[in-house]
C-alpha cells in the first residue's frame, strides 16, 4: 500500500516537474495567440532565457538575479517578434522560426565564449539554484507554484478584465478594435510582452530549477509541445493546463519506461510515447477529437490604408 | 458634448481630398450637415462616399482639408478622436466580433473600468434603457454570430448610442436588410432624429432618401455635384444627377417562346449538421429563355438552394439535373464540374465567395475559369491574355476604375459586383444562377445589370435570380417562386402579383 502511494506520489511529482515549463509557456503563448500573434518562437525564447538564467546565476551567485536575467532575455526576443510582426507587419511564423534559430545559435556562441565548456554553463550549486520549498523529493520550487498559479490568473485576465476583452477582440477582428478607437498595436505589444514574461520564467525553471545549469538545446522541443498544448486546449487556459499535464505525464511515463523490457512486447518504444503530444494534436486538428478554432485574426498582420 | 450654437453645423467638411495611389477617391469635398437632421448622401459606385465617411470617422486620413465639428476645427487622427467628438459610425461591413456576445461587443472600447463585471452590469441596464427609449431590442447574451443580419445591425446602432454619440453615420445600412427590417430601421432613425441625433445616411435606394431625409447631397467621381432639400426634388432628378444621364429602370422584355428544360430539381432536400431542415422537398424547373425569380425573406433557404445548385454543398436527399446531367447524393457535383456543364453562379456574398480579396482584378476576372486556354498555356498563366480579358470585361461592364492590376478588395462594393457578374455572364452559360444581383449597386448599374440579365435570357440562357428586393424580382422575373422555411410555398406571375400579396406569402401567411 505504502509503496503504491509513494509510486503515485513520485509519478505525480515528476509529471508536475515536467509540466511546469510547458504550463508557463502555454499560458504565455495563449496571451500572444489570443491577441492574434502566432508565436512559434516560444522555444527560442525559453532557450535564451534558460541560458541567461544559468549564466547570471553562476556569475552573481543569486538564483533571483538569474530569474530576472531570464525574463529580460525573453522580453528582448518578444520585443523583436513584436517589432517584426506588429510594427513591420512581417510574417509571424517566419519571425518565430528566426527567433528559434537565433536563440539556438547565440546561446552556444555566448556560452562557449564566456565559459569555455562547449556551450554549457558551470554547474550551479546552493543559492545559485531555486530550491524545493516544502517537499524536497518532489522538487517543488517557487516556479512550479508560479506555473500552477499562472493558469487561474490567465483565465481571469482573459475572461474577466477589460484588457482580456480587448485582447480577445484584437485576435478576432483588429479592424473592429481600431474602429472602436483602441490601438491595435499597443494591445498586441502587451500580449507579446506577457508571453515573453512567462516564457522567461519557463526558461529559468529549466536551467536553475529543474536542472543545475544550462546545456545546449536543453529545451528540446518543449516550446513546441506548449504550442501543441494551446491548440489541444482550444486556446483556453484550463484545458491547456490539462493538455500540459497529460503531455507531462506521458513524458514522466516515458522516462520511467526507458530501457524497460515488457514480456512479449520487447523494449518499450519510448520515442512513440514522446511523439504522442504531436500525434494527439494532429488528430485534434484533423477533427477526430472535437474542433479547435483558432482566434480568427491569428497570424494575419493588421494593415490598413492611411 | 459641447454646446451647439444655432448657427454651427453639426459637421462641416472643408476641401477634403484623398487619393489612394493613382485613384483620386475624394476631390476637394466641402459639405455642411445641420444638427438634428437626417442627411442623405448618394452617388454611383466608387463615387467616394465610404471613403469620405471613413475620413470623417478617423479611419482614413485626408491628404488635405479640414473637419469641423460643432463649430470647432478638429483633428481626426483615429476613430478615438471621432468617438470623443460624439461621432459614431455603422460601417458598410459590420465591425462586430462574431464570437462575442451582444453585451461584450457593446462595451468594447467603453468598458468603464479595468474589470468587466461592473461594466457589463451597467451596460445591461443601459441596454434595457435604450431598448425602451428607441424600441431597439436584442438579447444581450446572444452570440453575435447567431443573430440575423438585421439584429447585428441593431447591435451596431446600439453600440454607437451606448457611447453617447450625437452624430450617427450609416453606410448603406439597408443593403443587407429585408424590407421589413428596413422599415424598422427607418422608424428607429426617425426616433433618433426626434431626440436630436444628427444622422448621415448613405444609400443607393432613392426611395429611402425620399422617405427619410431632410437634405441630400449627390456625389460623383469624388465630388459633390449637387445638394437639394428633399422636398424640392424627386427620384428621377436624383437618379439623373447621380449618373449624369436619364435612367430607366422599367425593362421592356419581349416574351420569348418556352425553351427546353435546362435545370430541374426533384425532392431536393438539405439538412445541416444540427438536423435543421434548410431545404425541404424543392421541385423547380427552369427553362431556356426565362428568368425565374425567387422571393423570400433572407434565411429561408434561398442561399442554400443556390449553394446546392452551384455544387458547393451536396444535397441530403433528392436530385437535380443540369442540361441533362443528373446530380444526386450518390453523384455530387462540384463547382468546377457544374461550370463544365454550362452552369454559372454569381454568389450572394461576392467578397467571400465571388473573389479572393487579395487578388488583382484580372485574377478575379478569370477565377474558376483559369484552367486551360485561353488563360493557361503549358501550365503557365498567360498574363497579357488575362489582363486583356479583364480590360475587355471592365470596358463592357463599366467597372471603375479600369485597372486590371488593382487589388480586388480596393474596388468599391458595386464595382466588385460588376466584375464578378461580368466574369460569369461573359462565359455565355446555359444556366445562370444569380444571388442578390444588385446588392450595394448604384441605380445606373442596376439598370445595366438588369439589361444584361435580360439579354442573357433572350439569348436562350435559363436564369435563376434570388433577391430580397421585391421591385427587382417583379421587374425581372417571368415567373416568381416564393420561398419560406426551406420550401417553395407558391408561384406567381409577375403581372398578377403585387408587393402586398408577395409579402404575405414571404411571411408564410398563405400558400397559393
Ligand atoms: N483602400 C483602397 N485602396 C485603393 N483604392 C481604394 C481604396 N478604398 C477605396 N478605393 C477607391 O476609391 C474610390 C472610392 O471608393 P468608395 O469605397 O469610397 O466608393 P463608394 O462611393 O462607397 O462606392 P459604393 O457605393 O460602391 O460602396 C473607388 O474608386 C475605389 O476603388
Ligand atoms: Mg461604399
Amino acid at each position: 500500500m505504502d509503496e503504491a502511494f509513494s509510486f503515485v506520489f513520485l509519478m505525480l511529482a515528476s509529471t508536475l516537474r515536467v509540466a511546469t515549463p510547458l504550463v508557463l509557456c502555454a499560458m504565455g503563448g495563449l496571451f500572444s495567440e489570443k491577441g492574434g500573434i502566432v508565436d512559434v518562437g516560444l522555444e527560442g525564447k525559453m532557450l535564451m532565457a534558460a541560458f541567461f538564467a544559468a549564466a547570471t546565476a553562476s556569475v552573481t551567485g543569486s538564483a533571483w538575479a538569474g530569474v530576472a536575467a531570464a525574463v529580460i532575455a525573453a522580453e528582448a526576443l518578444a520585443l523583436l517578434h513584436g517589432l517584426a510582426c506588429i510594427t513591420y507587419r512581417g510574417n509571424q511564423v517566419v519571425s518565430g522560426v528566426a527567433i528559434n534559430i537565433l536563440a539556438a545559435g547565440l546561446t552556444v556562441v555566448l556560452g562557449t565564449a564566456w565559459f569555455a565548456r562547449g556551450g554549457q554553463t558551470p554547474p550551479l550549486v546552493g543559492d545559485q539554484r531555486l530550491m524545493p520549498l516544502f517537499l524536497p523529493e518532489a522538487g517543488d520550487n517557487v516556479l512550479v507554484y508560479a506555473a500552477l498559479l499562472s493558469v487561474p490568473v490567465t483565465w481571469w485576465i482573459v475572461a474577466r478584465t477589460r484588457f482580456g476583452l480587448r485582447l480577445r477582440a484584437v485576435g478576432e477582428m483588429p479592424l473592429a478594435v481600431d474602429a472602436a478607437g483602441l490601438s491595435v498595436a499597443w494591445l498586441r505589444y502587451r500580449a507579446v510582452l506577457l508571453c515573453g514574461l512567462l516564457a522567461g520564467l519557463a526558461g529559468a525553471y529549466l536551467s536553475i530549477g529543474q536542472n543545475a545549469g544550462f546545456s545546449r538545446d536543453m529545451t528540446a522541443g518543449q516550446g513546441f509541445i506548449a504550442l501543441a498544448a494551446i491548440i489541444f486546449g482550444k486556446w483556453r487556459a484550463w484545458p491547456a493546463l490539462g493538455a500540459c499535464l497529460i503531455f507531462g505525464l506521458l513524458d514522466a511515463v516515458a522516462i520511467r519506461l526507458q530501457g524497460v523490457r515488457l514480456p512479449g512486447l520487447g523494449e518499450v518504444p519510448v520515442q512513440l510515447i514522446q511523439a504522442m503530444p504531436y500525434l494527439l494534436t494532429m488528430f485534434l486538428l484533423a477533427g477526430f477529437i472535437g474542433r479547435a478554432v483558432a482566434p480568427k485574426a491569428a497570424g494575419v498582420p493588421y494593415e490598413k490604408e492611411r | 458634448m459641447q454646446a451647439l450654437t444655432p448657427a454651427a453645423a453639426a459637421i462641416e467638411l472643408r476641401g477634403i481630398d484623398k487619393s489612394f495611389g493613382v485613384v483620386h477617391a475624394v476631390r476637394g469635398v466641402s459639405l455642411r450637415i445641420e444638427p438634428g437632421t437626417i442627411t442623405g448622401i448618394i452617388g454611383e459606385n466608387g463615387a467616394g462616399k465610404s471613403t469620405l465617411m471613413s475620413i470623417l470617422y478617423g479611419l482614413y486620413r485626408a491628404d488635405s482639408g479640414e473637419i469641423w465639428v460643432g463649430g470647432q476645427p478638429v483633428e481626426m487622427a483615429s476613430p478615438r478622436d471621432a468617438i470623443a467628438q460624439g461621432i459614431g459610425m455603422v460601417h458598410q461591413h459590420f465591425m462586430l466580433i462574431d464570437t462575442f456576445t451582444v453585451l461584450e461587443n457593446l462595451i468594447l472600447g467603453a468598458e468603464g473600468g479595468p474589470l468587466l463585471a461592473g461594466g457589463l452590469a451597467a451596460a445591461r441596464a443601459e441596454l434595457a434603457r435604450l431598448a425602451r427609449d428607441y424600441g431597439l431590442s436584442v438579447d444581450p447574451d446572444a452570440r453575435v454570430a447567431d443573430l440575423s443580419v438585421g439584429e447585428q445591425q441593431r447591435v451596431e446602432i446600439l453600440k454607437v448610442l451606448f457611447r453617447g454619440a450625437r452624430i450617427l453615420i450609416l453606410d448603406e445600412p439597408s443593403a443587407v436588410l429585408t424590407p421589413q427590417e428596413t422599415d424598422r430601421l427607418f422608424d428607429i432613425l426617425r426616433t433618433l432624429k426626434e431626440r436630436g441625433v444628427t444622422v448621415v445616411l448613405i444609400t443607393h435606394k432613392l426611395r429611402e432618401i425620399m422617405a427619410a431625409t431632410d437634405r441630400v447631397h449627390v456625389m460623383r467621381q469624388g465630388q459633390i455635384v449637387a445638394e437639394r432639400r428633399t422636398v424640392d426634388t424627386g427620384s428621377e432628378e436624383l437618379a439623373e444627377l447621380m449618373v449624369g444621364r436619364k435612367v430607366r429602370l422599367d425593362l421592356d422584355k419581349v416574351p420569348v417562346g418556352q425553351g427546353e428544360i435546362l435545370l430541374r430539381t426533384e425532392h431536393l432536400s438539405l439538412v445541416d449538421d444540427r438536423g435543421v431542415r434548410l431545404l425541404d422537398d424543392i421541385g423547380i424547373e427552369l427553362r431556356a429563355g426565362e428568368i425565374v425569380g425567387i422571393a423570400g425573406v433572407t434565411g429561408n433557404g434561398q442561399s442554400e438552394l443556390l449553394q446546392v445548385l452551384a455544387g458547393i454543398r451536396a444535397p441530403s436527399a433528392g436530385r437535380f439535373t443540369v442540361c441533362g446531367h443528373a446530380i444526386d447524393t450518390g453523384h455530387p457535383g462540384d463547382p468546377a464540374r457544374m461550370r463544365e456543364l454550362g452552369l454559372a453562379h454569381v454568389p450572394e456574398d461576392r467578397l467571400r465567395q465571388g473573389m479572393v480579396a487579395a487578388f488583382q482584378a484580372s485574377e478575379t476576372s478569370i477565377l474558376g475559369y483559369q484552367d486551360g486556354p485561353p488563360f493557361t498555356r503549358n501550365y503557365l498563366l498567360d498574363g497579357p491574355a488575362v489582363g486583356a480579358h479583364c480590360a475587355e470585361l471592365m470596358e463592357r461592364f463599366d467597372v471603375r476604375p479600369r485597372s486590371p492590376g488593382l487589388r480586388s478588395s480596393h474596388f468599391s462594393g458595386g464595382n466588385q459586383q460588376k466584375l464578378v457578374l461580368a466574369r460569369e455572364i461573359a462565359r455565355r452559360p446555359r444556366v445562370l444562377l444569380v444571388g442578390q444581383p444588385t446588392r450595394g449597386v448604384d441605380i445606373g448599374a442596376i439598370e445595366f445589370i438588369h439589361r444584361e440579365l435580360v439579354k442573357a435570357r433572350d439569348s436562350g440562357c435559363a436564369v435563376l435570380v434570388v433577391s430580397v428586393e421585391l421591385d427587382e424580382i417583379l421587374s425581372l422575373a417571368d415567373r416568381i417562386l416564393v420561398m419560406f422555411a426551406g420550401r417553395i410555398v407558391g408561384e406567381v406571375e409577375p403581372r398578377r402579383a403585387d408587393e402586398r400579396t408577395l409579402g404575405l406569402m414571404m411571411a408564410g401567411a398563405q400558400a397559393a
